[in-house]
């Protein structure tokens, strides 16, 4: 079965809408809608760096999206709100890429290739390391749901109550860095951020608490991973932005529901 | 009992020295409340002593296995967060539905449990947090200027609130607040802040204090100084309104 790219494909896509949609509701309360693509922008500076260097793409980009991350939240609320500073580092880093893989001078890379990943040449290992940052990231928000939710709330509540919000950070941080790393290659920058933002957006007139924010956005994820790579099939569309389409019209179609709803 | 202390407590925020030196205590059921013109550190000292912030020099103490209620000032929930009052008073502990309604009794909103934190108007959000503070237990409530934003019936009604749960939860309740004529009936000790302790002591002790007269009027008794301070507010507004 396996050996089906389609299968494989659809493997991939659903890993990354499982871990994606919870982290993407965190990423739209903190209204922090830029993290995905400042962390995917860094993503490509890994990429070109460990190309350079020849060393794991996988580690480097694991550990500048860390960086990245740590910088976001060290900086943030000095003089700087997270806003303008995830601007600055999601431009910043995505030219100080783009300017490394000219001058490493790395001929095999695509930038393209890094934006809109190629989800159709999924290998069997591919599928494991996915399969295997999903499962970290899950188990790590599923365990620091609370304490993430209440630091998402309000940092002096979390304080109060024996929580400390730069730890929960860290670890929003951490499972972006994990996301982006393990599906960067496969599925592109692109795909990645709007899997973030796009179904969480889209469950939101549908949700009472954040719990079933969370559960629908996974819901409209997967349905999206089907409809985008059946229509790619059918249609021969790209498959990546097919999927990204297929969120947008959950997004819209729930909007719609949303305000139905609260008319009748 | 002595519930909590601050010892030289110096705090500061970048490079700002917004505390200094502060020696402070609160006691076992007492109404303590910390006045002091605008920047003068009194929701710093309030976050100093539940942790949120760390003192740059002193001590802060607390009894051990104290229970803390904090209560914020302002508490912007983003709107694309879906929560309920009730989900939100089970964070980040699960709590159960009678101590939730009992709590939600206490602070005079039992009839909101269902509804969406972003549609609460402000006096009813600040119950909410009020309520949540009492699902604690607490030992020690802590309230930010807990009547921003409302009308002054509402503040009255809030205030009496306070006391009630003072007397139900046998607890102590350490305020900061704006109304210095309200301070005065409802509480058992002040502090007056100025980055430093400017003066404490019973409301009367602290109404008749140079320090105190200093800061927020010129009258020759504390009373009148209160007295002005309500006066010029009631006049300024009239005169504002008419300019307009």
């Amino acid at each position: 079965m396996l050996d089906d790219f389609i299968v494989r494909a659809t493997l991939a896509g659903l890993g990354i809408a499982l871990a994606t949609a919870p982290l993407g509701c965190f990423i739209v309360w903190r209204r922090m809608a830029y993290f995905g693509d400042a962390t995917a922008h860094a993503a490509i500076l890994g990429v070109a760096l460990a190309l350079a260097f020849s060393i794991s793409i996988f580690a480097t980009v694991l550990i500048v999206c860390v960086i990245m991350g740590s910088m976001v939240s060290k900086l943030s609320g000095t003089t700087f709100t997270v806003d303008t500073l995830l601007g600055v580092l999601a431009h910043g880093s995505l030219a100080f890429g783009l300017v490394a893989i000219a001058v490493l001078g790395s001929p095999q890379l695509d930038p393209m290739n890094y934006l809109v990943g190629d989800i159709l040449s999924v290998s069997k290992d591919n599928l494991k390391v996915i399969w295997a940052g999903v499962a970290i990231v899950i188990g790590l928000v599923v365990w620091r749901w609370s304490a993430l939710l209440t630091a998402t709330l309000n940092q002096d509540l979390a304080f109060a109550s024996r929580i400390n919000p730069a730890q929960e950070q860290l670890i929003l941080t951490l499972c972006m860095a994990i996301v982006v790393a393990v599906s960067i290659k496969i599925v592109g920058a692109l795909l990645i951020t709007a899997m973030l933002i796009i179904p969480a957006a889209a469950a939101r007139p549908l949700s009472r608490t954040p719990e079933i924010m969370a559960l629908i956005a996974v819901l409209i994820g997967i349905v999206s991973v089907f409809a985008g790579l059946r229509a790619s099939y059918v249609y021969n569309t790209p498959t990546g932005p097919s999927i990204v389409c297929a969120t947008v019209i959950a997004f819209v179609v729930a909007n719609v529901v949303g305000s139905l709803r609260n008319a009748g | 009992m002595t519930l909590a202390t601050a010892t030289k407590l110096t705090v500061k925020i970048g490079n700002t020295t917004v505390l200094h030196n502060v020696d402070f205590s609160i006691e076992q059921g007492e109404i303590l409340t910390v006045v002091g013109p605008n920047g003068s550190g009194k929701t710093t000292l309030l976050r100093a002593l539940i942790g949120a912030l760390r003192p740059a020099s002193g001590k802060i103490w607390h009894k051990p296995g104290l229970n803390i209620g904090y209560v914020p000032q302002r508490l912007n929930i983003n709107a694309t967060l879906p929560i309920t009052v009730n989900r939100f008073l089970s964070l980040p502990r699960k709590r159960k539905a009678d101590d939730i309604a009992k709590a939600l009794d206490n602070a005079g909103v039992s009839t909101l449990a269902d509804h969406q934190m972003s549609q609460l108007s402000g006096g009813q959000f600040q119950r909410v947090l009020l309520a949540r503070a009492l699902l604690e237990q607490p030992q020690l409530l802590i309230l930010d200027e807990p009547t921003t934003g409302l009308d002054q019936p509402g503040s009255a009604a809030m205030y009496q609130q306070i006391e009630q749960i003072r007397s139900n939860y046998n607890c102590a309740v350490l305020m900061v607040s704006h109304e210095l004529h309200v301070v005065m009936s409802a509480s058992d000790r002040v502090i007056c802040l100025n980055g430093h302790v400017c003066c404490h002591g019973t409301p009367a002790v602290v109404a008749s204090a140079p320090e105190y007269r200093a800061l927020f009027g010129s009258g020759t008794q504390g009373a009148l100084a209160l007295y002005r301070h309500d006066h010029d507010h009631n006049h300024d507004h009239n005169h504002t309104e008419a300019a307009e």
